[in-house]
């Protein structure tokens, strides 16, 4: 019998191509390359911005000017051009469509491609969603729903519009223009992204969610958003981002600040698949991206990411617990082939008292990536009886690959509690016999151990968002190592 | 159903059988008995298609057809069955999801569409019940933390419902204490009919006092030396296999 090895996989699984990999050619409106204080205010103009806001992004390009690069993170790649990117493309067909028959038919194909057509999204399950296509949101649907609600769910250029209050307030508040080198960046240059206000006591009756697409070649994505949940509310946030495949490394450096005041809880998930370039490892997006959350007294912030996509992944979805008994959580698979790089993880800082951070973070490592975790628990001196727990398992897929794990831990109070699990495990050829055995076969049966491997991950999704995910961790492992 | 002919099977270089011939019909229980290191679990694993090892010479044909040249889990989609020495454990899939997709592959290949989840629900009642087994456990983890018993008792279960023409059980009462092993044993005895066959694998005598072979085969140094009805394997338990040994030598 002809033998299946790990080889044979490995090669199968290169010329896997990228599932999304197409380009849509709409008509859409680019900047220059180069970022300059010219560039900065033509993107503020291009929106019709208020000064404040115009100002606020020469100041945070101003400090981003005196910032560097950082290279803390293990992950090597050639460090993007920052004058050679165009920071500004948006899709010409303006303004925003009263339905769905005015949109472009090429995006609706896109999305049709991406099996997210509006039009079924609108039925399903009462998922509003927020577009952000090349950076400018195209469609915002429910809308009426939520605004009866008093729900804000809107661009956040609408809403520097529309609630200036609200965002001068809150837009900053966690992740400062200072904050480091990415964040600063974003600040200057955020072409769109989803702002979001749920008002006092107020539960948010549907997922609230966007999808975020890279398409116009050499375009930066900057995104920002913003979550706020008033007192006692909830919502639950979902994200999800693809990019067709290109040659050149495309850059995305979002930022996402989320606010949950007292008795507020936010769910926020994210299932990323941005282009991991090919099996060269020519291509593919760098995602630098700066999440955290804020919770008050009581309140819960809940991230939840599937991440399987991107050449360089440098990201750490945080919590700052100022509140007395607030509640941070991160769940995160994180699955990487060929030669993609993560460098993924999360920071609970415990400043309140009897706060509570779990961490639970599933690493699949196939090809020659690497995937490192990257955590850091805090409890401050005046924080008592905090509480972590943290577990961080690895999968790993043939002899090429690696997984890391480096966890950091600064206590200064002493009745805090911590634990942290870490367990490494490679799929075994035993495993994989069994399951042939039982008539599985071999690239069914990878699927089947990695998503019991990510199930308490994969628990913690949304249901619809679960089953997308589920498929994706199939697809990005299809035929990969025996 | 089941003939193997002149079969010499090696790994790493190392030949562990040389010249086996077999023959199973339906309906039919045969035990294969040995010393250890003599190729029983072996034999097992090349008919199931563990790919470690590399057919040297000889056939294998099951129901009618040349099976040496096909991958694990297409000759399971035959009909075949090894119900494993060591189940392996598979963390976050739950037995009812791993029987679910095992049995649902089948029937894909077999051109079938999936089995209705009600039907599905109902046939894994059922199964459970005809072997006793807690539905509490159906939910857990494939193998993990199972004691060897539970083990067992899972592997006869998947048995049940995959419902394999041949059966190839590795040393199913190692780690069995002996009201594991009635169970089990009655278990495989339920499943049993004219339309399919059985082998037993197994180092004593004790688990052929429960399934009762109506063949006997002594395997040493990967040959079949001798072959019987279930009396030989009462002497083997008085005697041992030294005499064998003895009696193979002579020739």
């Amino acid at each position: 019998m002809s033998k299946y090895t790990e080889d044979d996989l490995r090669e199968e699984l290169k010329t896997k191509e990228y599932e999304y990999g197409f380009y849509t050619d709409i008509d859409s409106e680019t900047f220059p390359v180069g970022l300059n204080e010219s560039i900065i205010r033509a993107i503020s103009k291009k929106k019709n911005e208020p000064k404040w806001m115009t100002d606020w992004r020469l100041d945070a390009f101003k400090i981003w000017k005196k910032m560097e690069e950082p290279n803390w993170a293990n992950v090597s790649y050639k460090k993007p051009d920052f004058q050679a990117i165009s920071y500004y493309s948006a899709p010409n067909s303006k303004p925003k469509y009263n339905s769905l028959d005015e949109v472009d038919p090429e995006l609706l194909d896109t999305f049709k491609k991406l099996g997210i057509s509006l039009d079924e999204q609108k039925k399903l399950a009462g998922v509003a969603m927020d577009v952000v296509v090349d950076s400018v949101s195209v469609a915002t649907t429910f809308k009426k729903t939520l605004l009866e609600k008093g729900i804000i769910f809107m661009s956040i250029s609408e809403a520097i519009k529309q609630h200036p209050d609200l965002v001068k307030k809150y837009m900053g508040s966690v992740i400062p223009k200072t904050d480091n080198y990415y964040a600063a960046l974003n600040s200057a240059v955020f072409s769109d992204g989803s702002f979001c206000y749920i008002p006092k006591g107020v539960r948010c009756p549907m997922e609230l969610s966007t999808y975020f697409r890279i398409n116009q070649a050499g375009t930066g994505q900057f995104e920002r958003t913003l979550v706020i949940a008033e007192e006692g509310s909830y919502v639950s946030y979902l994200e999800g981002c693809t990019a067709p495949s290109r040659n050149e490394n495309q850059l995305h450096a979002a930022v996402v600040e989320l606010i949950a005041l007292k008795d507020a809880e936010i769910k926020y998930s994210t299932v990323q698949n941005w282009y991991p370039g090919n099996d060269k490892g020519v291509g593919g997006v760098f995602n630098f991206v700066t999440k955290r959350g804020i919770c008050e007294e009581n309140a819960k912030i809940s991230w939840t990411q599937v991440e399987t996509g991107s050449a360089i992944t440098w990201k750490y979805p945080s919590c700052i617990l100022k509140g007395d008994n607030s509640i941070g959580e991160f769940y995160s698979i994180a699955v990487t082939n060929n030669h993609q790089q993560a460098d993924t993880g999360t920071k609970m800082i415990h400043l309140g008292n009897n706060t509570k951070s779990t961490i639970i973070s599933k690493g699949v490592s196939a090809g020659k990536s690497q995937n490192s975790y990257r955590g850091l628990v805090q409890v401050s001196s005046r924080a008592k009886n905090a509480r972590n727990f943290s577990q961080c398992d690895s999968l790993l897929m043939g002899n090429k690959c690696g997984a890391h794990t480096f966890p950091y831990i600064e206590v200064k109070n002493k009745s805090a509690q911590i634990e942290h699990e870490a367990t490494t495990s490679k799929i075994g050829e035993d495993q994989i016999f069994y399951c042939n055995q039982r008539g599985i076969e071999t690239e069914k049966a990878i699927a089947l151990i990695v998503n019991g491997f990510s199930k308490d991950v994969l628990n913690k999704l949304p249901m619809e968002f679960a089953v997308e995910a589920q498929k994706l961790l199939e697809i990005s492992l299809e035929g990969s190592v025996g | 159903m089941l003939k193997i002919d002149n079969l010499h099977a090696r790994i790493d270089g190392k030949s562990i059988l040389n010249g086996i011939s077999l023959d199973i019909n339906p309906g039919e229980v045969h035990a294969i008995m040995g010393p250890n290191g003599s190729g029983k679990s072996t034999l097992a694993s090349v008919i199931a298609g563990k790919e470690d090892y590399e057919i040297r010479q000889g056939k294998i044909i099951f129901e009618k057809e040349e099976i040496s040249e096909l991958s694990a889990d297409e000759r399971a989609h035959k009909g075949l069955f090894l119900s494993f020495q060591y189940p392996v454990e598979i963390p976050g899939v739950t037995v009812t999801n791993f029987i679910k997709t095992s049995l649902n592959e089948s029937r894909k290949a077999k051109g079938l569409e999936e089995m209705p989840a009600n039907k599905m629900l109902q046939l894994i009642k059922e199964k459970s019940e005809m072997l006793e087994i807690d539905r509490k456990f159906l939910s857990r983890s494939l193998n993990e933390g199972f004691s060897g018993g539970e083990k067992k008792r899972n592997e006869i279960f998947q048995m049940a419902m995959l419902e394999p023409k041949l059966a190839i059980l590795d040393e199913t009462d190692s780690g069995l204490d002996i009201d594991a092993l009635k169970v089990v044993a009655n278990g495989v005895n339920k499943l049993k009919s004219s339309e399919n066959a059985t082998l037993l694998i197994t180092h004593y005598q004790r688990l052929l006092d429960y399934i009762v072979p109506d063949f006997v085969h002594v395997l040493i140094d990967g040959k079949i030396v001798k072959s019987g009805n279930k009396d030989l394997a009462l002497d083997l338990e008085k005697n041992g296999y030294d005499w064998i040994k003895k009696e193979v030598a002579k020739q």
